[in-house]
């Protein structure tokens, strides 16, 4: 009983910390643009309102064309259980359990893919292409990463990747540790389309790539949508800071405290980025990918010498 | 072969009995033999029924020598030899011709619709806008993308078809049409009261540029001339609509790269400029700012000083904005070498404005072909050398500030003006069977516009030339084997007009 009441409430703190984080993300970039911007809470309303509207439906499509959407929201949800948040240890947990991670990441996409494909629309073909050129590239790094925090750590769980033992990881290979973290960086901005990978706020549909792929979605379904990304960028927030800060005071508030406030950093750290520099164009952004990766593979060769 | 009648200013006129009608091989020839050795360009070039016959007229300029020639052939029967592969630059003008009048283009390769008018003379809008044969490519990994005419844009409607090998564009083709008003026609019989009206709305961004270039050539041929002020009030607000929207652009470029603080910023500051048009006109675009014989709204000491302090204060923020964007490496990453057009291809297609400008083309009607206020001045015209997205942008931060410096001296000049009171209700007195021409460098590029009278002094053809008509060909030149994700970017560059191609 206290395990499903550990589950609703985690989960429930995910959903709210991945919203407010957004809407940081939102108020940063408007800070910078000069502007006051919508409240934090906006994405909420916005979620709340699209909730209460019908679903529009091309006669092309059939039940993939809600696969995608269902698994935005499930994906990050599933996989935030794996995670241990600051203090507190993972809900679920098992040996080989990053696999289950990178692969749900795998999951989510080819379904993304096909019910953007399910339309028959040539932008959303385009988009597909580009999502899946770039998840190829994403998906090694993410690999190489976790392996090095197996090596670094002696574990397969996630549990022990982010856990309590870090930071005698930490001291070990504060380098190599280092490396991963700049890498999750990369990967988590490439993963949300978040710029310079990808522009979030843009209304044009040729340099589109992950928004392109739910032009078609409306109404709940783009609602699950939004849910889904708010939350997958805040998972991978979570995993940054986790790593970042392998410091507890063994205080559970003051560390939950902390954590909070790390994530919503992290929301900062994007919104930042996002307001200095202009999006990349799409084939530098192979070139970004694989710099990142062979970083991380560097990060290999360190760590098993 | 002078056959022609020349003409010496800017705007000007003449009667129709000067320009002689040429035999068709007189007239190709002339035409011809003028763009390859004199180093004329045409202006424009229509057609204009004659009771029952047709005549094509084509107006020649230089750039060097501020001339124009005007030649004139009346069609024998409803058809005439393509000239399109030896004057790549008429293409379209010939495309125009055939659709306005149902002439037959002999020899010509494609008469693809230019914008799907169904008869001029009729004015019926075909119902079938957009719907035509489009340029296919063959070939499994060959996909076509069809964007608009509804975009994603709060922008005018338009189609364009891509060609794509993967990300690659091996071919774009633009259809327009879709906003046709059929504006040459209503300005058959014209000089009428909601004339003006008519001509500030060819291009809404561009209402000065359009309302100048009409009343000139009405001012022109009515043998009346605008007092020094009023010229010199004209010259500001075109001026004041050149910076508005080159720091609009600016803006909008910034946006389509991501790159929001200069996005929102100079999206704020366009709003700003914008302002200083409704303050001496009460409309931000400058609607009514210009009438016949003068301007709508005398601008006095008072006002003028508080534009100069009003630009003053805006000058170091649209800098501070545009430099910005032009120190980020992420931005000039995204804008240098991209888009490039080749410097043949502006001369053989006649593109005009900004265009030609950022290929270090000195193409300016202000200087080509001065017409009032710059008549008495000397200046520079900006230009940048790369001719891509970069070019563009670059040239207008230096159109911006060139603009800069000319409005301030004309603010100056203002100041030391007396006031004056203008006659609106002062009525054009055409001469019959006349032609008129008149050119202005709007912030595109150079306007054209046409004037015709029948024996009543009325119009009897009305022809305008919108920058955009020419230089939407360039977008399709510029986007060849360029990334499909970077066509946003690269139209932002040339940001054309829909409605001052659709008329």
């Amino acid at each position: 009983m206290q395990d499903i009441i550990y589950l609703i409430f985690g989960t429930l703190f995910f959903f709210m910390l991945s919203i407010v984080n957004l809407g940081i993300i939102i108020k940063v970039k408007a800070f910078f643009g000069g502007r006051y911007g919508v409240p934090i809470f906006q994405k909420m309303y916005d979620i709340l309102k699209l909730w209460q509207k019908s679903i529009k439906l091309s006669q092309t499509t059939s039940w993939v064309f809600f696969a995608g959407p269902l698994l935005a929201t499930i994906v990050p949800v599933f996989c935030f259980l794996f995670l241990p948040f600051v203090a507190f240890p993972s809900i679920l947990s098992f040996d080989g359990d990053f696999l289950l991670f990178v692969y749900m990441f795998g999951l989510l996409r080819f379904f993304t893919t096909s019910s953007a494909l399910d339309t028959g629309s040539s932008f959303e073909g385009m988009g597909s292409a580009r999502e899946l050129t770039f998840s190829f590239l994403v998906e090694p790094i993410m690999f190489v990463c976790f392996i090095i925090l197996a090596k670094g750590t002696s574990s397969l769980s996630l549990e022990d990747f982010f856990g309590y033992n870090i930071l005698d990881a930490w001291s070990d290979y504060s380098t190599v540790f280092g490396i991963v973290v700049v890498c999750f960086f990369v990967i988590m901005l490439a993963e949300n389309s978040r710029i310079p990978f990808d522009d979030p706020a843009t209304h044009l549909e040729l340099t589109m790539t992950h928004e392109v792929m739910v032009l078609d979605h409306s109404g709940p379904l783009l609602a699950s949508i939004l849910v889904g990304s708010a939350m997958k960028l805040t998972l991978f927030a979570i995993l940054i800071v986790d790593l970042a800060i392998p410091f507890k005071t063994g205080i559970l508030p003051l560390d939950t405290t902390i954590g909070i406030f790390a994530v919503l950093g992290m929301g900062v750290v994007v919104g930042i980025t996002e307001s200095v520099m202009a999006r990349l164009r799409l084939t530098d952004i192979k070139k970004i990918l694989m710099g990142t990766l062979i970083i991380s593979l560097f990060g290999i060769i360190l760590i098993s010498r | 072969m002078s056959n022609a009648k020349i003409l010496t200013s800017n705007p000007c006129w003449t009667t129709l009995e000067d320009v002689l009608a040429l035999s068709e091989s007189d007239f190709w020839q002339g035409i011809v033999e003028n763009i390859t050795y004199n180093d004329f360009r045409v202006l424009s070039l229509f057609c204009t029924p004659n009771e029952t016959k047709f005549d094509i007229f084509c107006i020649l300029g230089n750039d060097n020598t501020s001339l124009f020639k005007i030649f004139r052939h009346t069609l024998s029967s409803k058809k005439f030899q393509s000239h399109t592969e030896t004057i790549p630059q008429i293409h379209l003008f010939e495309r125009e011709i055939a659709e306005q009048f149902g002439i037959t283009l002999d020899g010509a390769q494609w008469i693809k619709p230019v914008r799907f008018e169904q008869d001029f003379s009729l004015h019926v809008k075909k119902s079938s806008c957009g719907d035509m044969e489009y340029f296919q490519i063959d070939g499994d990994d060959i996909h076509e993308v069809g964007v608009g005419p509804v975009h994603a844009g709060i922008i005018e409607p338009g189609h364009f078809r891509f060609q794509c090998y993967g990300e690659n564009v091996a071919n774009l083709e633009i259809s327009l049409g879709y906003q046709h008003r059929g504006i040459e026609r209503a300005m058959i019989g014209a000089p009428y009261k909601q004339s003006l009206a008519q001509m500030e709305a060819v291009a809404g961004d561009t209402t000065i540029g359009h309302s100048l270039a009409h009343i000139q050539l009405l001012e022109n041929m009515s043998n009346i001339k605008a007092s020094q002020k009023a010229e010199t009030i004209r010259a500001l607000l075109l001026e004041l609509e050149r910076i508005a929207n080159h720091v609009g652009d600016i803006g909008a470029l910034a946006g389509d790269v991501g790159f929001i603080t200069t996005a929102s910023y100079c999206g704020k500051l366009r709003g700003d400029y914008l302002n200083l048009s409704a303050k001496i006109t009460g409309s931000r675009f400058g609607r009514g700012g210009i009438s016949f014989g003068g301007v709508g709204y005398d601008v006095d000491f008072t006002l003028a000083s508080e534009i100069t302090h009003e630009m003053e204060k805006l000058k170091p923020k649209t800098l501070g904005a545009i430099n910005l964007f032009f120190r980020t490496p992420s931005v000039l990453e995204r804008i240098e070498n991209r888009g490039k057009l080749a410097y043949e291809d502006i001369i053989n297609y006649g593109l005009t404005g900004m265009v030609a400008k950022s290929c270090s083309i000195q193409r300016d009607a202000r200087k080509n072909y001065p017409f009032g206020y710059y008549n008495n001045i000397s200046f520079d015209i900006a230009t940048e050398s790369s001719s891509d997205i970069f070019a563009r942008a670059m040239l207008r931060k230096d159109e911006i500030i060139a603009s800069f410096e000319l409005a301030n001296t004309m603010l100056i000049k203002i100041r030391e003006m007396p006031n004056e009171k203008y006659h609106t209700a002062q009525k054009p007195k055409l001469p019959p069977n006349s032609l008129g021409v008149s050119i202005i460098e709007g912030w595109r590029g150079e306007i054209v516009h046409v004037a015709i009278t029948d024996k009543n002094s009325k119009f009897s053809r009305y022809k305008i030339v919108d920058p955009s008509f020419k230089n939407w060909t360039a977008l399709s030149l510029a986007m060849k084997n360029e990334q499909i994700s970077d066509f946003p970017i690269c139209n932002k560059s040339f940001n054309l007009s829909y409605c001052g191609f659709d008329l």
